[in-house]
């Protein structure tokens, strides 16, 4: 079962948080508001895609994570890494230095996390088969789109494909790969090191699985700086990585726009950027669009590469991350792990599976259908007095969404600034009134003049 | 409840637009996701068939706690024969329309296949008059 509360990653620092309204109105799903001069985000409408992150003037949004020293709870200490993070680095930093770096920091093995990407496309195609009733299909790939889908598109749910994304097949990988080396269970830890806020929320709060594979979650950009620090201070004593392995430039490439709709046959489509994707949905919902046998949908402008916890422009990481996969394809070196991965193959294919995934809208008014109608008239009716201009001065990002939130007693009518003004004009409430309902909405003494010489 | 939607002729890049307002608000009316699903599809079809036809038309969605009932009314050509109308894969649309992805001769048997109900009537020259029923339950 999937809990009730959904476990969010994207945090507002309420102090930091100057209450202003960037992050409201980029939401796709209409989850934040301003409430006392600072944005509040509601849990069962968030969907992680990180829009807000980016768009906060402040940096008050930040994506929570765990405490590093969490790793050494554990003997076996398991970093596993996106494809991404390696073209992050300037071309002079090579990949043993990273993982070198990377292993010093404590952990006892280091891997990426694409190696089995093999064993997800045969599954796939395998599963694609045997369902072509349910096409067309959607990858599970991406978390933000998975969570999307069910609060703003239940009725395409059964659409999704029903197996496990890569990271969760790689932690299975490497957790029976050790078991079998003699480790016991709840010695092994494996931390993914993610480049966005939604791979967080997916591993507190799996969909479709009762226990995540993840022991804990290492943003990119800490294991970031810390690599070029050490490796800026000459900190790094002696190059301990051996690369043994052989990363095909399709697992390579797997994070990126069209890493998966190029594996497989038929009509496939790869989108990204969290509004292009629900362009897209809102057309297959209606039909509008079909034949369609596969669609990679990613929230991330330029998939993975563009993830809020990326440090570098995501067209040169791309590029960084082709040449890599080029450089595979044209010198194979040894290839240890391939080997290890086929040994495991039919044990990972007996675990791919995902349980139901449950829709959960946040669209539905009422439960209750002629409650939810009572409620759609009153929003109308609401919706004749607003300006319609979307300002978002009483703290929400429409006048559609005040008048929602009116008729679900989250608002009050008066938050609009234009009533407000009517209201005064015609007497019925006081411009103390007017000014407290405000300060309400923008917080106490947010209206006195600002001291110039404050910064 | 009652709803109007206007449809315009001839404009395929607003086709479309009131069945996904409609789509939104069975949305929010916490319709079951597969009637709602049913009903856009239908919905769709029709609304594709007045741009494609018609000079212009309405769309009138009428919401019941037990069913939804919308009826399509257009003013244009009309069907003169519709037997022939619904056999699966006639058509009469232009090659522009078919170029444009539209008129595969799958709209009126599609609709009745997504609703449960389906009401026709056309008066060559004047227009034609569809109605969808929907049971919610």
């Amino acid at each position: 079962m999937e809990k009730a509360h959904f476990y969010h990653a994207l945090k507002v620092v309420e102090k930091v948080c100057i209450g202003c309204t960037h992050c409201m109105n980029v939401c796709p799903t209409s989850a934040i508001r301003v409430k006392n001069g600072i944005a509040d985000i509601n849990k069962n409408a968030c969907v992680d895609c990180g829009e807000c992150l980016n768009a906060c003037p402040v940096n008050a949004i930040i994506v929570e994570q765990d405490d590093f020293s969490q790793i050494f709870h554990f003997k076996q200490r398991v970093a596993l890494l996106p494809t991404v993070l390696l073209g992050q680095f300037p071309d002079d930093i090579s990949e043993k230095q990273i993982y070198s770096v990377i292993l010093d920091l404590g952990f006892t093995h280091v891997y990426e996390v694409d190696e089995t990407v093999d064993v997800l496309t045969e599954a796939t195609k395998t599963y694609m088969k045997k369902n072509h009733q349910d096409r067309p299909f959607i990858s599970s790939f991406c978390p933000a789109i998975v969570r999307l889908i069910q609060v703003k598109f239940p009725a395409l749910v059964e659409h999704i494909i029903h197996l496990k994304p890569v990271i969760d097949i790689s932690a299975l990988f490497y957790r029976e790969k050790l078991r079998n080396e003699g480790f016991l269970d709840d010695e092994i830890g494996i931390f993914y090191v993610t480049p966005c806020a939604a791979k967080i929320a997916a591993v507190k709060s799996p969909v479709g699985e009762d226990n995540s594979f993840i022991d804990g979650v290492i943003n990119m950009d800490f294991i970031y700086n810390k690599v070029l620090l050490s490796i800026k201070q000459n900190k790094t004593v002696g190059i301990k990585y051996e690369i043994d392995k052989h990363m095909s430039r399709r697992s390579i490439g797997w994070t990126l726009t069209n890493g998966e709709a190029s594996q497989y046959s038929g009509r496939c489509l790869a989108i990204d950027e969290i509004h292009n994707v629900i362009e897209v949905l809102e057309k297959l919902e209606n039909e509008e669009i079909r034949d369609i046998d596969f669609l990679e949908l990613r929230a991330c402008d330029h998939s993975c590469a563009g993830g809020v916890l990326t440090t570098e422009n995501r067209f040169l990481a791309i590029e960084r991350l082709r040449k890599r996969g080029d450089w595979y394809h044209r010198n194979k070196p040894i290839i240890l792990e391939e080997k290890e991965i086929e040994e495991y193959r039919p044990y990972l294919l007996e675990n791919i599976s995902i349980k139901s995934i449950e829709p959960r809208s946040i669209l539905s008014l009422d439960t209750d259908m002629m409650e939810a109608m009572k409620k759609m008239e009153k929003i109308n009716r609401i919706l004749k007095v607003l300006p319609g201009i979307d300002c978002g001065a009483c703290g929400a990002p429409r006048c559609q969404a005040l008048a929602e939130d009116v008729v679900q007693g989250k608002a009050k009518m008066t938050q609009c600034v234009f009533l407000q003004k009517m209201l005064t004009k015609e007497g019925l409430i006081t411009p103390q009134e007017s000014f407290d309902i405000s300060e309400n909405t923008w917080g106490i003494k947010r209206f006195e003049k600002k001291n110039i010489n404050d910064h | 409840m009652e709803f109007t939607f206007f449809i315009e002729g001839g404009n395929f890049s607003k086709a479309g637009t009131a069945s996904s307002e409609v789509k939104k608000i069975l949305k929010q009316l916490n319709v079951d996701a597969k009637i709602i699903k049913r009903t856009v599809v239908s919905l769709y079809e029709a609304e594709v068939n007045v741009v494609a036809h018609a000079f212009e038309g309405n769309m009138i969605v009428e919401i019941f706690p037990d069913k939804i009932v919308v009826r399509i009314e257009d003013k244009g050509p009309g069907i003169p024969d519709i037997d022939k109308a619904m056999e699966k894969g006639f058509s009469t649309a232009t090659p522009k329309v078919r170029e444009m992805g539209f008129g595969a001769g799958m709209g009126l048997p599609n609709i009745k296949k997504n609703s449960d109900q389906m009401n026709i009537s056309s008066t060559v020259n004047v227009g034609t008059q569809l109605e969808i029923v929907n049971y919610l339950k």
